[in-house]
């Protein structure tokens, strides 16, 4: 892969140099979080770690319409428009790796090639907090599903080009790009080895396909769906959680009907119920196995990995402390100091 | 891979059909025969599909849902499809005359695997609006009568009135080339002419060579057990038997999520399983 040098000084400029390419989005700070957002390039926050929500936004949107019906007729519809979307850390691009995968398999789905092709996605290195564990999910290194990718050395940074698309998009801005010498390599050498010492968390993954299988009995499912509020706040946030609904809306002023697409949850109650009103999972222990099950073993068997890719969302989100960290820990029958854990089981 | 181009027909686009004939099976069972609109597509579509798969059928404004189709590709130029009032979109579906429009996606699903079948007894037991499915495996064996061993068709019903495709199942007993047994559990007309009791009772009829049998089986969750066990008494394999499964679905295409059990997609690893995949597949059943 080919690899370039930016100096600090050309950042700014070489980030605004790609909006040719696109409207520029980029993580930005709101409330005591971060979003992406379209803003100018001074704003983004580089040290920004995980946006609450995903970018898996920008490929299918949280709620889109995806056809209109009028005059009996029904039309395909989709806004498309061109975006860099900038600060994509390697946990964000295995993701959308998983979900390029599985949106392209079988029958492809026209709305995320689309948008995907629309998109020019600038990767940025980070350095981890203590809600991290990519580094556990083999995600903290990337080496395809960017077109570029950013390395933050302080002084400099080092401009990783993934494909033709980022080949065409710094076309025009070489100016600002120089070639790597030895030195730029051995900072990126020490760089790494700082970076990957300062990983606090460790969720130890190790045999997980398993242990999930054999604990299908296990009261830890009861015991966490006493706590789950069903709120749908963790495959929101999760970056590979892909389930949506799909329903039919009519708009008033233009007298057509929009069939819309928009994110679901499985841990919902309606998620798993046929008409008649029989439900295959009405308890939410039910539903929080089939989470966890789907990621850690669903994924494994498909995919060959899990659907984990350590950026800590659940831990962050989670009102009652349910996430990729507390159940594997519980299901390891290790000590976790979970809020649900301290719960008094009741209807167990 | 990522930049590998997809040129495809938008998969959620329905097709347009008309609803051309529509009568009552039983009080609240209604089938519908639809004709594709597009006349280009008709036979396509009408020819193609295998036995147990099912179609996405959408009424705008209202909604979508899968439904077995009922009739057999062997007879191509319409989709039958037997449907139970029991929702919001079913509810609406019942409304309709003659010459309505209905919109369909499809066909989805991975289908009875007949290709498999052939050369094999077969054997199909059904329960209630089980019958949807297994009538198209059904007539598709007969319409290729020479493909197969023996077949053995055993269906069961609450009442003769709740009895789907009655009449067309009084005129099939009369072939000689399969055996067609039909039973009620209770029979409160006084008339029924064959016998009573639950499905299972018919299994005395039914001579096959067990390790090379398909056997097939739908209808209510109840009932499985109990046809299974028949299944493994006469030496069937457990991946020659045969189940087609009911799950939530929106998209058909193993996207939307809904249907998912275990790692397992209903809508595009099923809605038929086998004995193997449920003992395998932690909530199959």
């Amino acid at each position: 892969m080919r690899v370039l040098k930016l100096k600090r000084e050309n950042f700014l400029p070489f980030l605004k140099g790609l909006e040719k390419w696109g409207e520029l989005w980029g993580p930005v700070k709101k409330g005591r979080g971060y979003v992406y957002a379209k803003a100018e390039p001074e704003k983004f926050e580089l040290k920004a770690l995980r946006t609450l929500i995903p970018a898996k936004k920008f490929f299918v949107p949280k709620k889109a319409t995806i056809l209109k019906f009028k005059n009996g007729e029904w039309k395909e519809h989709q806004e498309v428009k061109n975006r860099v979307i900038f600060g994509l850390h390697p946990c964000e691009i295995h993701a959308l790796n998983i979900y390029h995968k599985f949106y392209t398999r079988l029958y492809p789905d026209p709305y995320y090639v689309k948008n995907r092709e629309a998109t020019l996605i600038v990767g940025l290195s980070c350095i981890p907090d203590d809600k991290c564990f990519c580094y556990n999910t083999a995600t903290s290194t990337v080496n395809e599903g960017f077109d570029l990718f950013l390395t933050d050395l302080e002084d400099k940074l080092l401009v990783w080009v993934g494909s033709p698309k980022g080949e065409d998009a710094i076309k025009g801005l070489t100016h600002f790009l120089e070639d790597v010498n030895q030195k730029d390599i051995d900072d990126y050498i020490s760089w790494r080895k700082k970076r990957d010492g300062s990983f606090k968390l460790e969720v130890d993954l190790e045999g997980m396909p398993e242990i999930v299988s054999f604990s299908y009995e296990s009261p830890v499912w009861e015991e966490m769906g006493e706590a789950c509020l069903s709120c749908g706040t963790c495959t929101m946030v999760c970056p590979t959680c892909t389930c949506f609904d799909i329903e039919d809306e009519f708009d008033l002023r233009s007298d057509e009907m929009n069939r819309q697409r928009f994110w679901y949850s499985c841990v919902f109650r309606e998620y798993s119920m046929v008409a008649g009103g029989h439900n295959f999972r009405e308890a939410r222990s039910e539903r929080l196995k089939l989470w966890y099950t789907h990621k850690l073993v669903g994924f494994m068997s498909e995919y060959g990995s899990p659907a984990c890719v350590g950026c800590g969302r659940c831990i962050a989100s989670c009102p009652v402390g349910i996430n990729i960290l507390s159940v594997v820990r519980a299901l390891r029958k290790e000590k976790t100091d979970a809020f649900w854990k301290r719960m008094e089981v009741k209807n167990a | 891979m990522l930049e590998e181009k997809y040129q495809v027909e938008n998969p959620y686009m329905p097709e347009r059909a008309r609803i051309v004939r529509k009568y009552d099976l039983t009080k609240d069972v209604r089938f519908f025969q639809v004709r594709i609109c597009d006349q280009d597509k008709v036979f396509h579509l009408t020819s193609n599909y295998k036995p147990g798969q099912f179609m996405m059928m959408s009424i705008p404004n209202v909604g979508e849902a899968p439904f077995s189709i009922t009739s057999t590709p062997s007879r191509p130029g319409l989709f039958e499809f037997c449907i139970r009032k029991v929702g919001k979109l079913t509810t609406k579906l019942f409304e309709l005359k003659e010459n309505s429009f209905v919109w369909l996606r499809g066909p989805f699903g991975n289908g009875f695997p007949v290709e498999k079948m052939i050369g094999k007894d077969l054997l199909f037991v059904a329960g209630g609006l089980g019958a949807a499915p297994l009538r198209s495996l059904l007539l598709y064996a007969l319409d290729n009568r020479d493909l197969f061993g023996k077949i053995f068709y055993l269906h069961g019903a609450k009442t003769p009135e709740d009895m789907l495709f009655r009449e067309e199942f009084f005129r099939l007993k009369e072939r000689d080339d399969f055996e067609c047994h039909l039973t009620v559990d209770s029979d409160p007309t006084g008339v029924w002419p064959f016998e009573k009791g639950v499905v299972t009772k018919l299994f005395r009829h039914v001579e096959v060579d067990g390790k090379n049998t398909a056997a097939v089986v739908c209808g209510p969750p109840v009932m499985y057990k109990y046809v299974v066990e028949e299944f493994l008494k006469l030496g069937i394999p457990d991946d020659q038997i045969f189940m087609t499964l009911e799950r939530r679905m929106k998209c058909g295409m193993g996207k939307c999520g809904q249907c998912v059990v275990g790692h397992k997609y209903t809508c595009v690893d099923g809605p038929v399983f086998t004995l193997w995949d449920v003992k395998n597949i932690k909530g199959l059943i």
